[in-house]
């Protein structure tokens, strides 16, 4: 083996640290699963402000999962990964629930990873954020306010996707209770629970979404795909379409769903 | 004048210059000194507003030195050992200081001994000015015996044996007295007559090391301030870095020209020595107040104290810049906890435990890591938000012991497609009462996909009361 080989093997060594430190090196994530990484080409930027909305009030515990991990795609799984930092507003306790350390570690991210911030109004939480999606040793941060706040308008998301693009943090804004309104987020998902592959007995599966593409700056835009989440591969899996549940239907009546016309019987008048 | 009501009678507590002039004295009933003087001026007395506006003096009390302890309802003991140079020697700083306090219209007596008995002794007795070095026994000597600050049996039990002053005392074999007034009395007076020095205790804890600025024409603008302390934070950090250390805890103190003193704490995760993000929090941290720092007629001294420190190695700054980014992390978790406060700002830590309400506590990020509890390795699936406490529900189980056909939450009904249980959790019978029921939890998914965490608190048959159904958490 030649010195010469050694110093270039080290070079090799060392761009690789460089470029996962520099940011904006590799800037982008993927699914991890065929149906969204062949329409998006593999790539979702990273350092940039991804939305995701949850279809209705119920489903804020799937949009919750849908965003951490897509933060987990983009910041790595291993344990002494870089940490999460998630901003959550006060209210959302009361109405969606606590988080549970548990859950995230089902979800296949140690609960000693992420630092949660909890914060008294939307204000506050856009400044919580807003200084942390700054810190470029992060791996993601999530910021979940409620409702429509006034704060968080074109300007805000604005600011907060610069700051993102500085320091290469990716920022995942988690909308409840609220209607898609401008933003210049990179791309804009709705998400819903999704049917779950049951397990043996009959159980419930992985973590599963209905996930709707609404908008990406590049124009890709209106597909929606059913994913589960693997926590061990940090990974989605498509949902195989066949396996979707169908209606079940009730024992002892016609599968016919489509009545059949009623015979129409004419009745002479009499008298 | 003050009246106090002492065992069911209204007595003088306090008196005026005037009144003592006039021959009243504290201790007089006030129907006897109305009597005498018919047009008394009288308030009550109100030794919690007297205990504060002593406490406010020792406050500013503590630009002169970091030792102020409180001696009885209307007294302080300063400790100037190796700080009167810096006000031009023992007499200069007690003028300073005399002339200071008469500012803020307080008549006082103040005295500078070598031991705080022989202080406290000579200035209880109205004496002022300095006892030169070494000269305590001579000093006290003609002192009462009450100046001994003895119980009250004491004093009188000497006064009957004929010692009137402590000169009398000192003079005495040691040992007769000792056994006839106890040990007590000989050691006030050892320490009275100079013999034996014990250091005050302070009413606030000593911090590891001070930088502070002095202005002679007291500042108030919100720059200046944050300018004085960007100077303070370098001047700090250049202390710690000689003694290899670097702050946990802060303190900003702010001394307003007229007396009062408002503080600003601020801590860290790790020992920290960086001036830029030690300023930043600060800046944060005066950002954030509820009320801001008001300058009145300006401050004239401002201090910044290192609390606590710990030791801290100069930074080696390791190839993948691994160290760097842990440090750029707990400053965030500085800067966030400045500013929302340090609940707010939290950590997961996991518990030994099998129940889901106990799994893991928050804690706040900016505490130091407690020793870490592994993660288990096998774990059923639990949902990512939990309810506290979990919401009754309305459920219909299709055996007594089965799985939930259907249940409404909030108003909405849900059928269940698919569900997994039961699996039993006990409550830890050693940490709650005996009675709470056994959880039976289930997972289940309605047909919308939605996954629920539910469980039947009670068993049919074998506890009491019927079953209750609630819904603990949700499945992403």
């Amino acid at each position: 083996m030649s010195a010469a080989h050694d110093v270039s093997a080290l070079r090799q060594m060392l761009a690789g640290l460089e470029a996962e430190r520099l940011p904006g090196a590799s800037n982008s994530f993927s699914f991890g699963a065929e149906g969204p990484d062949n329409v998006l080409a593999n790539s979702l930027a990273r350092g940039a402000l991804h939305e995701i909305y949850a279809a209705q009030g119920a489903d804020m515990p799937a949009a919750s999962g849908f965003a951490l991990a897509l933060a987990l795609r983009a910041s790595g799984a291993a344990a002494d990964a870089r940490p999460i930092v998630w901003v959550r507003q006060d209210f959302l306790d009361a109405e969606a629930g606590k988080l549970h350390a548990h859950g995230l570690i089902a979800l296949g991210l140690d609960p000693s990873r992420l630092i949660l911030v909890r914060a008294r109004d939307p204000e506050q939480a856009l400044r919580a954020a807003g200084d942390a999606v700054r810190c470029s040793a992060l791996g993601a941060v999530l910021l979940e306010p409620w409702g429509e706040p006034k704060a968080l308008d074109l300007t805000a998301t604005r600011r907060l996707a610069l700051r993102a693009d500085a320091s290469g943090v990716t920022l995942f804004l988690l909308r409840m209770a609220a209607k898609p309104s401008a933003s210049v987020a990179v791309t804009r998902w709705l998400v819903a629970p999704a049917i779950s592959t049951p397990l043996e007995a009959d159980a419930p599966g992985a973590p599963a979404f209905a996930a709707t593409l609404l908008r990406h700056r590049a124009g890709i835009a209106g597909h929606q795909w059913n994913l589960e989440w693997d926590h061990e591969s940090c990974s989605f899996r498509d949902i195989a379409p066949l396996s979707r549940a169908v209606v079940p239907v009730p024992a002892g009546r016609p599968a016919a769903s489509g009545a059949a016309p009623a015979e129409i019987t004419a009745f002479r008048r009499t008298g | 004048m003050f009246v106090e009501k002492v065992k069911g009678a209204l007595r003088l507590s306090a008196i005026s210059p005037q009144a003592r002039a006039i021959g009243l004295a504290p201790g007089l009933t006030l129907a006897d000194a109305r009597a005498r003087i018919p047009d008394l001026a009288v308030a009550d007395h109100d030794p919690i507003a007297d205990a504060a506006f002593l406490n406010r003096i020792a406050d500013d009390c503590d630009r002169w030195t970091p030792l102020v302890a409180l001696d009885g309802p209307d007294g302080l003991v300063l400790d100037i050992t190796g700080c009167a140079h810096l006000f031009g020697g023992e007499a200069m700083m007690r003028t300073r200081l005399v002339t200071h306090l008469q500012h803020h219209g307080l008549s006082l007596c103040a005295i500078v001994a070598g031991t705080p008995e022989a202080a406290r002794a000579l200035a209880r007795c109205g004496k002022g000015g300095v006892v030169p070095f070494g000269r305590e026994a001579e000093c006290v000597a003609p002192l009462p015996i009450a100046a001994l600050g003895l119980a009250e049996e004491t004093v009188t039990g000497l006064s009957r044996a004929g010692l009137k002053t402590i000169g009398d005392l000192a003079s005495r074999p040691g040992t007769p007295l000792a056994a006839r007034f106890g040990e007590e009395l000989l050691v006030r007076l050892r320490r009275t007559l100079g013999l034996e020095d014990v250091r005050i205790v302070p009413r606030r804890p000593l911090p590891a090391c001070i930088a502070e600025r002095r202005f002679a024409e007291p500042i108030g603008r919100a720059e200046d301030v944050e300018g004085a302390l960007a100077m303070l934070v370098d001047d700090l950090s250049l202390m710690l870095e000689a003694r290899g250390e670097g702050g946990r805890a802060f303190e900003a103190s702010f001394f307003r020209a007229d007396g009062a003193v408002r503080r600003i704490a601020v801590e860290t995760a790790r020992p920290s020595r960086d001036p830029k993000s030690l300023g930043r929090l600060f800046h944060e941290k005066l950002e954030a107040l509820a009320d801001p720092l008001d300058p009145g007629f300006g401050f004239d001294l401002v201090r910044l104290a290192v609390l606590r420190a710990e030791p801290l190695a100069p930074a080696q700054v390791s190839l993948d810049g691994r160290a760097i980014e842990e440090e750029e992390v707990a400053a965030l978790v500085d800067r966030l906890a400045a500013r929302l406060g340090r609940e707010r700002v939290l950590r997961f830590m996991m518990r030994d435990t099998h129940d889901p309400d106990r799994a893991a506590s928050l804690v706040p990020a900016a505490d130091p890591l407690g020793p870490a509890c592994p993660l288990p390795d096998e774990l059923p699936s639990r949902p990512l938000m939990m309810f506290d406490p979990p919401q009754p529900i309305e459920a219909i189980a299709q055996v007594p012991d089965g799985p939930p056909l259907r249940f409404r939450w909030r108003r909405v009904l849900h059928e269940v497609v698919h569900a997994e249980g039961p699996e039993r959790i006990a409550p830890e019978w050693w940490r709650q009462p005996a009675d709470m029921p056994t959880r039976d939890y289930y997972r289940v998914e309605n047909h919308d996909g939605r996954r629920f965490w539910l469980f039947r608190a009670g068993l049919y048959d074998r506890e009491p009361g019927p079953p209750r159904w609630f819904l603990h958490g949700l499945f992403p």
